[in-house]
């Protein structure tokens, strides 16, 4: 119930504060220009023109989403204890944990919105443009935008977490930046290097499978990308969506781990902290 | 009289510094308490532990019958707080704060938008609070710690940015509150403004409790002599009355009036002579000890015994 109230006033905020018409205007703006653009190369006549769209809307999303979501987390403790609102905040009858909690479901009701309405209006677009669309593409689509805003769960808590451990906004802002960099662009290239050093001696293809758990881009990016055969064969990832053994479950449940580990660790970070 | 705080031999290290060391006090239901001592002297530190935002390093905390440190809170809806810098999200307009707040404390939204007028903000309540003056932040401060009619209120310097006016409402306001049974504790630097008001003065300096009692309590303790003042007739420049007995510590003021320094046990005595037929006095007053004095007598005081 408190954090219900919380995440009502974070909502509120986040209207007012025009985040919630950036974020959509951003996505839906992104969105719309992949579709119509990024369908040159198949051309007008191409049948599958929704999972063109999941490939390179889901490649955005990795870039995206993690920075959005990290730019309206990072500051949710550290920036509200340095404005002195957290301290009165505090003085009230609520739990710290349901302080945290009511902001995460704020936030991630604005990141929400952002997404299926930004990503909602690009798939309107192609069906009243004409093109055919089955539902195997339909429902590919649909769990793209939902394994999006979980992606951005993920950094929502990811970006708490931080703000739980550092002592001003600055550095928190530093190191989400640091973070989105080593996860998004630094931890794939690394990856790709060692695997093409190795060369398929050492590594087996389970340590494959771990590695790319560790990040949860990678999580987002197999499971959008193999997880559907249309959509892969278009990714070029048919090869890896015939390799791995991780499925559709076990990324998602990779994805809801890599979300409420973070979000409890920053819990005890918080409660643990003094103001 | 129930007890709503007890606060026995409570210290809190922030590493190295001291910022309260064995403080003990308990305060009673419709007391209303002024918490004095300069910067640094412990007195937001004391209401933070009050509130459970620190935990304290040795002694026990209670609140409301709560200990606010391990994590209970149900005594906080009756518990009142306007921290010393006060901030809300400045975004939200005045009336939306306060409805939050209700929110959080289960209280009826209607009733607590009643105390924006109450605090002089009722054509403001739709504005944002980012655009608030600081005089106006700190009347949505008073507002949203009144909300609900607390049994416990914690008030850091709550009257600063205040115009006069709102001080004397703001000053109704609380009295009010104390004598329906609330404890007001409220720590400020206006010393001359508690000085009528406060029923009881506890003085803090540099983490420890110097001095704690009634105001009449602590001029008794620190003896300081009252001040009286004659204004006397047909009286030579430089000269003192003659019924004056020798060695009272006194002086002349621009020009006319005597100045005695009179130790509790002679001003009777030196008040007979003054008002003895024969004497020249034409006017008379009597100034006790203000909090102001007896403050910097309890700071020398504790200085003196380390």
């Amino acid at each position: 119930m408190n954090a219900l109230i919380i995440a009502r006033k974070e909502i509120h905020q986040a209207v007012r504060n025009r985040w919630v018409l950036a974020s959509t205007l951003l996505l839906a703006g992104l969105a719309l220009s992949l579709t119509f653009l990024g369908s040159a190369p198949t051309g007008t006549v191409g049948v599958r023109a929704l999972d063109v769209v999941i490939v390179s809307l889901s490649s955005l999303t990795i870039f995206l989403i993690p920075l959005i979501a990290l730019l309206i987390s990072h500051d949710a403790i550290v920036g509200d204890m340095e404005r002195g609102t957290m301290l009165l905040l505090l003085s009230y009858p609520v739990a710290r944990w349901q302080v945290l909690l009511g902001k995460f479901i704020g936030h991630l009701a604005v990141l929400a919105f952002a997404t299926c309405l930004g990503y909602g209006i690009a798939a309107a677009a192609l069906i009243a443009t004409g093109s055919r669309i089955d539902s195997d593409s339909l429902a590919a689509f649909a769990a793209m935008i939902g394994s999006s805003v979980q992606l951005g769960a993920v950094f929502v808590a990811i970006g708490y977490l931080v703000s739980a451990l550092v002592r001003d906004r600055g550095t928190a802002a530093g190191v989400c930046i640091g973070l989105w960099l080593l996860l998004v662009l630094i931890y794939d290239m690394a990856l790709l290097g060692v695997l093409a050093v190795d060369q398929g001696r050492s590594i087996s293809a389970a340590a494959v499978d771990a590695m790319l758990l560790l990040n949860p881009t990678d999580v987002y990016r197999l499971f959008n990308l193999t997880g559907f055969a249309n959509v892969s064969s278009f990714a070029g990832m048919a090869g890896l969506a015939q390799s791995t053994t991780l499925t559709a479950k076990v990324l998602l449940a990779a994805l809801l781990v890599w979300t409420f580990v973070p979000l409890g660790l920053a819990a005890a970070a918080f409660s643990r902290r003094e103001l | 009289m129930m007890k709503t705080v007890r606060i026995s031999d409570v210290t809190k290290d922030y590493g190295r510094v001291k910022a309260v060391r064995g403080a003990s006090f308990e305060l009673g239901q419709g007391e209303l308490v002024a918490l004095i001592g300069h910067n640094g002297a412990g007195k937001t530190t004391l209401m933070k532990l009050m509130l459970g935002l620190i935990r304290s390093t040795a002694g026990s905390i209670e609140v409301l019958g709560d200990n606010p440190a391990a994590g209970q809170f149900a005594g906080r809806r009756q518990l009142g707080y306007l921290p010393e810098n006060v901030s809300f999200d400045a975004a939200l307009t005045g009336r939306e704060t306060l409805a939050f707040y209700a929110r959080l404390k289960r209280e009826p939204v209607a009733s607590a938008l009643k105390l924006l007028d109450a605090v002089g903000l009722g054509d403001a309540s739709r504005r944002r609070v980012g655009t608030y003056s600081k005089g106006m932040r700190q009347r949505l401060g008073l507002a949203q710690a009144l909300i609900g009619h607390p049994r416990v209120l914690l008030l850091d310097e709550p009257t600063t940015g205040l115009d006069p006016e709102l001080r004397q409402t703001f000053y109704e306001v609380i009295q009010r509150l104390a004598t329906e049974g609330t404890t007001v504790l409220l720590s400020s630097h206006a010393l001359t403004e508690l000085e009528e008001r406060a029923g009881r003065v506890i003085i803090m300096n540099r983490g420890v409790k110097v001095a704690d009692g009634s105001i009449e309590k602590l001029r008794n303790i620190a003896r300081l002599p009252t001040k009286i003042r004659l204004k006397v007739a047909g009286l030579a420049p430089a000269a003192l009355p003659s019924w004056l007995p020798g060695g009272a510590a006194c002086r002349r003021l621009n020009g006319h009036i005597v100045e005695i320094d009179a130790g509790p046990e002679h001003k009777i005595s030196l008040l007979h002579r003054a008002t003895a037929a024969g004497s020249s006095v034409e006017d008379l007053d009597v100034i006790p000890p203000t909090l102001d004095e007896l403050y910097a007598h309890f700071l020398r005081e504790a200085e003196k015994t380390p």
